[in-house]
């Protein structure tokens, strides 16, 4: 929809267009109590129980932060891709492929001492991601396959290659089962805070990981060079820019932290390697990332804000006996109502 | 059926690519439209077939005033258009593409379809196969299908732009006797070309488009002498000699040299050219746009690549440096839609000689390698971020220096044209050895295009080889010192400037000698 021009003008759509998340948020909460009311249920209870949910216990608090942890990492690097003007659907099977390498580190080295153990199998993750996307920038740059459709192939070919490993050579002693490959014997799981799921390492490392993003795209020629290339192919080109290499590079760096945060999923949350060890986690950072646009700043409240809604929702079939599936609605609206709000900012200019 | 425009008019924001229009195209003839690109030919072919809405003025179509909103509500008016690369579905077959792209209840079946099909080309002469693909068809035939399809639609009135452009003699000649056929049958046609013999071979009349309007008497019957629609076309010669500044030449020295070059870009198909354009010298490119001129530039900017033949730059053997090489050293390419191909647009402009400082350290460091010393990775590791600080200085020198009105920080976006032009040449670098320039001063006011000449001027007297292609007769004639003409593929001896007159450049443009 293009608005006319002396609409544009007006200053109220201009106070409209600048209270764009505010109005996305309340856009969300409107279609997901639309959603909610046709099966009779009370939407201001359930984002009642979708926001305490999460912070009602220190267990709930941790698996927020632990569901966090992921979900910043890869988004992190869905920035530098989308900085460079590539959707990189791929970076499900990035981080499946992150998680087989971190475990074939550790199965190699179950007798090493554990800290050279987890260095090395966080080292073999951010391998693992790095070099599946390294195999979407290939086939986009020299196959012309689109990275959305190549990422998403290599998606179902990790999940196949996590799959034959959980019924075939890491298969668990005894019967192969769904529930994963043999687990990593206990010594070599990642510490924990006391009494809690929640292993401090991600975390920290996810920080990290955002806080460098941000500073390299902000700050550094190469991480302009990713923003002019994304903006304008062509006109970096004529600059000088070494935009295919750039575009390499920007996928590897989103693998690499997609594989670290499949690499912590197995040595902080699962312990093994089970078929869906990405968990849809890439596809909500996907979503993270479309609200954040390519601002770095924003990343970290979007995260939390979606683990909340994620590990809120799982009090839902408790509480109130809906499915915990509606956090996944307001998400979904959340980017939508963005997306198009954003639409119509663009079309003013 | 007859069709009459009044006063139409179309703005793209600033630009009136129409500027009210009135014409009256009668049954049963063929018009010739004329103009050079961007003259607003094809926005009111396309204002005529529904594919744009006017801004102004009015449309009748045997004294009934119609709106045509949609293309197919232009069809059901009887209104068809041939574009230029004709739409269709490149998946379908010929017949497939006749079935689903006529209006509904048309044709019942496919069996219908194929039967008016090659009923209707028949009648035209055409040879179509109904079960060929599209994308094996050549575009003189998709071209045919298209007017086919258009007829079985019930088009009475048949718009063609360009139609010749990419065809075949043979296919040309099939075409000028299947036009020459529906008019007679009391269809009208109007036929867009920028081509003179072609205009003059089959179109009863004739109007002349420039810069959005009509020009001259509006209609003429045809036959006219050439000189005077090129006069129109192009624009008087009166004013342009005097323009012509003097000015000192620098000694030729260096810039390219070619050899025997040839050099294939879709259509264009430039053979053994051998050619110098040296340092010092401005270089006019002329022609109509699409003869070749941007093809030879883009050879030049290392954009494609020489099939055979050699060129060297400042004596070096550079026929296989890509457009990255070039550019190190120092062959700067400026595109003409400054903003798909030059600028970023939402990138500031403190950000655009941020992002080039990059490239003139990069150089500056495979130049200094000697010496690593601790001092010095302190220096790489300053040297992998942004200096903020003096590429906001780079910015502000530039604005001073160029009377750019913008700020460091506004979006490149955000500038008018002629201020995008002088960002361009703002960001060129200072070794700069040959400059390649695509239409520097289209869309500008007067006043920048006078400030980008005079940079171009400077450039050239301190000894880079400049060369650009123009649309415009008087910028050519005014600042080049040598000329090269392009028709269809084909390129002229450099001419020099004083050989040249306004005329002469017209007839060699219009394909006058080739």
């Amino acid at each position: 929809m293009v608005f006319p021009k002396d609409i544009q003008e007006r200053r109220w759509f201009k106070i409209v267009m600048q209270l764009q998340p505010v109005l996305a948020l309340l856009g969300a909460l409107l279609i997901t109590s639309l959603v909610l009311l046709t099966s009779d249920t009370n939407p201001i209870e359930v984002f009642r129980v979708l926001v305490v949910g999460a912070f009602s216990t220190p267990i709930k608090i941790s698996d927020t932060i632990a569901l966090t942890t992921p979900l910043l990492l890869c988004a992190t690097g869905l920035v530098i891709t989308f900085a460079a003007g590539m959707y990189n659907l791929g970076v499900e099977g990035q981080m499946a492929m992150g998680a087989v390498g971190a475990m074939a580190v550790t199965r190699m080295l179950e007798t090493a001492p554990p800290p050279l153990v987890w260095a090395l199998a966080l080292l073999g993750g951010i391998l693992g991601g790095a070099i599946w996307a390294i195999i979407v920038a290939c086939l986009k740059l020299f196959g012309r396959i689109s990275e959305i459709f190549a990422g998403m192939g290599l998606n179902f070919l990790a999940t196949g290659v996590c799959l034959y490993l959980v019924f075939g050579p890491w298969k668990r002693p005894g019967t192969a089962s769904m529930s994963g490959t043999q687990p990593l014997p206990e010594h070599l799981w990642l510490p924990t805070l006391s009494g809690l799921r929640l292993a401090p390492l991600g975390p920290i490392l996810a920080l990290i990981a955002l806080a460098i993003v941000w500073f390299v795209l902000a700050r550094t020629k190469w991480g302009l060079s990713i923003r002019a290339i994304g903006n304008n192919m062509n006109a970096s080109e004529r600059m000088g820019i070494p935009s295919t290499r750039r575009m390499i590079e920007a996928l590897a760096c989103c693998g690499a932290l997609a594989g670290l945060a499949g690499a912590l999923q197995v040595l902080a949350v699962f312990h093994t390697l089970i078929p869906n060890i990405s968990s849809g986690i890439g596809l909500l950072a996907l979503l993270v990332v479309l609200l954040a646009n390519t601002r770095a700043a924003w990343i970290l409240p979007i995260s939390v804000l979606f683990a909340v809604f994620t590990v809120g929702s799982t009090q839902l079939p408790l509480t109130l006996q809906i499915d915990s599936s509606i956090s996944g609605v307001l998400q979904g609206a959340l980017v939508l109502t963005a997306l198009a709000l954003r639409g119509l900012k663009s079309n003013k200019a | 059926m007859e069709v009459v425009v009044t006063n139409l008019t179309k703005t793209f924001g600033s630009l009136r690519a129409n500027d009210s229009i009135s014409l009256r195209f009668a049954a049963g003839q063929i018009h010739g439209v004329l103009g050079e690109n961007g003259a607003g030919k094809s926005t009111l072919m396309k204002l005529l077939s529904g594919f744009l809405k006017r801004d102004g003025g009015s449309i009748s179509l045997d004294g009934q005033v119609v709106e045509l909103d949609t293309p197919a509500e232009a069809l059901r008016a009887g209104i068809g258009m041939v574009h230029q690369d004709p739409l269709d579905v490149p998946a379908f077959t010929a017949l497939e593409n006749i079935y689903f792209g006529s209006q509904r209840h048309q044709l019942p079946s496919l069996q219908a379809a194929r039967k008016a099909l090659l009923e209707q080309s028949q009648a035209l002469a055409f040879s179509i196969d109904p079960d060929t693909r599209i994308s094996s068809l050549s575009v003189g035939q998709r071209q045919q299908l298209e007017i086919v399809r258009l007829l079985i639609c019930g088009a009475r009135v048949l718009i063609l732009d360009e139609p010749t452009t990419g065809i075949t003699a043979a296919q040309s000649r099939a075409l000028f006797n299947a036009l020459r056929q529906l008019a007679a049958e009391g269809k009208t046609v109007l036929f867009v070309s920028h081509k003179l013999e072609e205009v003059a071979e089959i179109c009863h009349t004739v109007s002349v488009l420039r810069a959005g309007k009509v020009m001259g008497e509006g209609q003429m019957m045809m036959p006219q002498p050439q000189e005077k629609l090129l006069e129109l076309m192009f624009g008087t010669a009166a004013s342009s000699h005097q323009k012509q500044t003097l000015r000192q030449r620098a000694t030729p020295q260096g810039g390219w040299s070619l050899s025997n070059v040839s050099v294939r870009e879709g259509p264009i198909n430039l053979q053994n050219i051998s050619l110098d354009f040296r340092g010092g010298e401005i270089t006019g490119l002329a022609g109509l746009e699409g003869s070749g001129q941007q093809t030879l530039l883009r050879l030049l900017a290392g954009r494609i690549r020489p099939q055979s033949g050699q060129i060297k730059l400042n004596g070096v053997d550079v026929t296989n440096c890509n457009s990255r090489e070039l550019l190190q050293r120092g062959v700067e390419y400026l595109p003409a839609d400054r903003l798909h191909d030059g600028l970023i647009g939402s990138f500031t402009l403190t950000e655009h000689f941020a992002l080039l400082a990059d490239n003139h350290a990069a150089s500056d460091a495979s130049q200094a390698n000697s010496k690593q010393t601790a001092q010095d990775s302190k220096h790489k590791l300053r040297r992998l971020l942004v200096d903020w600080q003096s590429a906001l200085q780079a910015a502000e020198q530039a604005i001073a220096a160029y009377r750019i009105k913008a700020t460091p920080s506004s979006p490149i976006v955000s500038l008018s044209g002629g201020n995008q032009q002088r960002a361009l040449l703002a960001l060129l670098s200072n070794k700069c050895q040959g400059l390649l320039l695509e239409q520097p001063t289209r869309g500008l006011d007067i006043a920048s295009a006078e400030m980008v000449w005079q940079q171009l001027i400077a450039r050239s007297e301190s000894g880079t080889a400049v060369v650009f292609a123009s649309a415009d007769l008087d910028e050519i004639l005014e600042y080049s010192d040598r000329v090269i003409v392009f028709f269809g593929g084909k390129v002229s001896a450099p001419l020099e400037r004083a050989q040249l007159s306004h005329s002469l450049l017209g007839e060699l443009i219009g394909g006058v000698g080739f």
